[in-house]
């Protein structure tokens, strides 16, 4: 089972290693890890995906929310939350595929953000299996490196949800 | 004011009488303010020991102990004191001192990552970075050790912090943390449906864990369990919930535990658990614990609650709040030929030795020992099979018990007795430990000699590491290795080099009067048992 867990955190030195070693320590899984900033300062967010049994995902939130620096976790399944990743792919081209590659960034709307004579910087927005679709298609091309965020989600719009 | 004297007003703030520790350089500003303060130091003989001294204290006291090392290895070697404390939950508040802030993380002399290095073993750290600081996080360490499920806190302070001017000292009355607010009391929706159960079931038992004795909530329990005359069965922690003799006390439940008391447990139809982590060695197998029965779940920490086993009913709370709201409760709870039952159990499922009459019994000793201790009397084991013989024969009439059940320290039974000892020096404190154990903190005599410590120390003596050896002889078709202690020092001589009145029993035929002897004055005292070697638990 997959959950997406939201955790605001304090946004001190050390939070982001102890929220790891806690998911490390209990060998809990951790699929993708995205922190920033929020619009207050002293907070961060921890976007974290992970998957485990009903027990594990139980025991997850309630670590999580053990840890003195950690202000609010909040669970959710991708359906009910909207999950988007940036991808950054740098590939080598040629005259034969140059259309190809433009025409398959054009169907799966991924831009062309840096170029030279021999290589180009993609860029995807999107979520993480339209993400892992773009690049296998990318198979028979060169791919020189990729740059992948982890997955960043927030709940959906809900009106009945408090604003914090 | 320097930062190491706010520490020191914070320590006086708290009500602080003691502080353990091993000086360095870097917590020399600490331990230079200190010396114009009513509190005490205790130089301890190595760091792990200042630990368990202090959770020796905390344990009788009721407030957190204090123990302060210096950076680098004064710091490492305290970690097993840290994380014995936290796999027992045992508020402590531990002092390091580190290298200059400015040489931070340069891997200059004695600098050691400390707060990284404990992050798995406490409840929460600090690194100083600012002496004005000082005040608020010591206020809220305390606050945080010693509330919720109590835990170790660890505060790591630069020395030039400790030297830094710190510009107006306030110390809070209270605490106020946005991530931090424990649940104390308990859901009164899930109170009732504990009541509804109660009311329905035939075979109720209620295993108390050692979370009973943190929120001191042995008077309520008892008075709960005497209200509805309901079984009451312990972990190894929670030994002293009740006096052991209590007509309603079952004993110890575990792999070493009394078999009737794992019966009642597996038997009932309704457990409720109470401040008890359903760890491995209580538990072994958590479905026998759910099977064919309403388990409830009480613990002040959501996270044990459904981490080792599924409860169906879960209670989040203390332990003292929650049965002082469940007497509030009227309702009946009939289950005479349960208790009837159980007491068959108790009569016909006694474990039975044979103990070679060459050698002190440990069996017998223990419960000789205990029955002539004060009834107050504080009572140490260590780890070993010395631990399982305590937890099986000592009597608790009003005393305490304790002992490590969760990290399983060997040398824990002299510096938590010595911690003890200091808390309520009216008390008779006696340390039983292993020749295994005793020589992993015999150092600490001198610590008992400098600062007049009086405990009394049993040394069950068998030139062996019992325990393993046990195993070994179980698992191994009696192939020992590593497991003989020859080389062992002659324990008279050791003892007269400290000073220390020293009494040697090799069998049980003057046990009384030695034990007389043994407990009579308030001094240190160290009795040496010769037990049967191949002994088992």
């Amino acid at each position: 089972m997959k959950k997406i867990y939201s955790v605001l955190v304090e946004n001190r030195s050390g939070v982001l290693c102890k929220v790891a070693g806690l998911f490390s320590r209990r060998c809990f899984n951790i699929d993708s890890l995205a922190v920033g900033e929020t619009d207050d300062p002293a907070v961060s967010c921890m976007t974290i995906v992970s998957s485990g049994d009903k027990r594990t995902i139980e025991q997850i939130e309630k670590q999580l929310n053990k840890k003195i620096d950690v202000i609010k976790v909040k669970t959710f399944d991708e359906t009910a939350s909207i999950s988007r990743e940036l991808l950054l792919m740098k590939v080598k081209y040629n005259k034969s595929n140059r259309r190809d590659i433009m025409e398959v960034c054009d169907i799966m709307k991924a831009q062309i953000v840096d170029m030279s004579k021999s290589m180009m910087l993609i860029q995807m927005c999107d979520t993480s299996e339209r993400i892992e679709l773009f690049i296998n298609m990318f198979k028979t091309v060169s791919i020189v490196e990729v740059a992948r965020t982890g997955t960043l989600a927030l709940q959906k719009c809900n009106e009945t949800e408090q604003t914090s | 004011m320097t930062g190491a004297d706010a520490i020191v007003k914070c320590l006086e703030n708290e009500g602080v009488e003691y502080v353990f520790g091993y000086p360095g350089v870097a917590i020399c500003p600490f331990y230079n303010s200190i010396l114009d303060s009513s509190i005490k130091t205790i130089l301890i003989r190595t760091e792990q020991n200042a630990a368990h001294a202090a959770s020796g204290l905390t344990r009788v006291s009721g407030k957190p102990g204090v123990c302060a090392v210096t950076s680098g290895p004064g710091a490492t070697n305290v970690i097993t004191g840290i994380a014995t404390a936290f796999a027992d939950s045992i508020p402590l508040i531990c002092i390091t001192g580190q290298v200059n802030s400015s040489l931070l993380g340069s891997d200059v002399f004695q600098e050691a990552d400390i707060t990284g290095a404990v992050e798995s073993f406490v409840k929460y750290s600090y690194l100083v970075r600012d002496a004005n600081d000082i005040p608020r996080i010591f206020k809220e360490a305390f606050h945080l050790a010693n509330t919720g499920r109590k835990g170790p806190v660890l505060i790591d302070v630069p020395i030039d912090i400790q030297d830094a001017e710190v510009k107006k000292f306030v110390y809070l009355e209270s605490v106020s943390m946005r991530t931090y607010k424990p649940t104390v009391k308990g859901n009164m929706v899930q109170i009732k449906k504990v009541v509804a159960e109660l009311s329905r079931a035939k075979r109720p038992v209620i295993c108390a864990g050692g979370g009973i004795l943190s929120s001191d909530g042995e008077k309520e329990l008892l008075a709960f369990a005497e209200k509805h005359e309901i079984p009451v069965v312990s972990t190894m922690m929670g030994i002293g919930v009740m006096p052991t003799r209590h007509p309603l006390y079952y004993g110890m439940v575990g792999n070493n535990g009394k078999p009737y008391a794992n019966r009642a447990m597996n038997e009932s139809d309704l457990l409720l658990m109470v401040g008890a982590r359903v760890a491995d060695r209580a538990v072994n197998q958590p479905d026998l614990i759910t099977n064919n029965k309403v388990l409830v779940h009480m613990d002040v920490d959501p996270a044990e609650i459904g981490k080792n086993v599924g409860p169906s009913i879960p209670l989040v709370g203390d332990a003292k709040h929650i049965f002082e709201d469940l007497l509030l409760q009227e309702f009946t709870c009939e289950h005479k030929e349960w208790i009837d039952t159980l007491n068959g159990y108790r009569q016909t499922m006694a474990p039975k030795r044979n103990p070679d009459p060459a050698y002190v019994d440990p069996a017998a000793f223990i419960t000789l020992l205990s029955e002539k201790m004060e009834d107050e009397g504080i009572y140490v084991a260590d780890v070993g099979q010395n631990q399982i013989w305590s937890c099986g024969y000592h009597i608790v009439k009003k005393g305490r018990f304790l002992t490590t059940g969760g990290m399983g320290t060997m040398g824990y039974s002299i510096p938590a007795a010595m911690g003890a000892k200091l808390a309520q020096p009216d008390k008779q404190v006696v340390a039983v430990c292993g020749d295994g154990s005793f020589q992993m903190s015999m150092m600490e005599l001198a610590t008992m000699r400098q600062h007049h410590v009086p405990v009394k120390i049993v040394v069950l003596k068998n030139n062996y590491l019992g325990m393993v050896r046990q195993f070994q002889h179980y698992n191994y078709a009696d192939k020992y290795s590593v497991v003989d202690l020859s080389g062992s020092p002659d324990l008279e001589k050791l003892s007269s080099a400290y000073d220390m009145k020293y009494l040697r029993l090799e069998n049980m035929e003057k046990a009384a009067e030695k034990i007389d002897e043994f407990l009579r004055d308030d001094e240190s005292v160290l009795l040496e048992c010769i037990i049967d070697p191949m002994d088992l638990v």
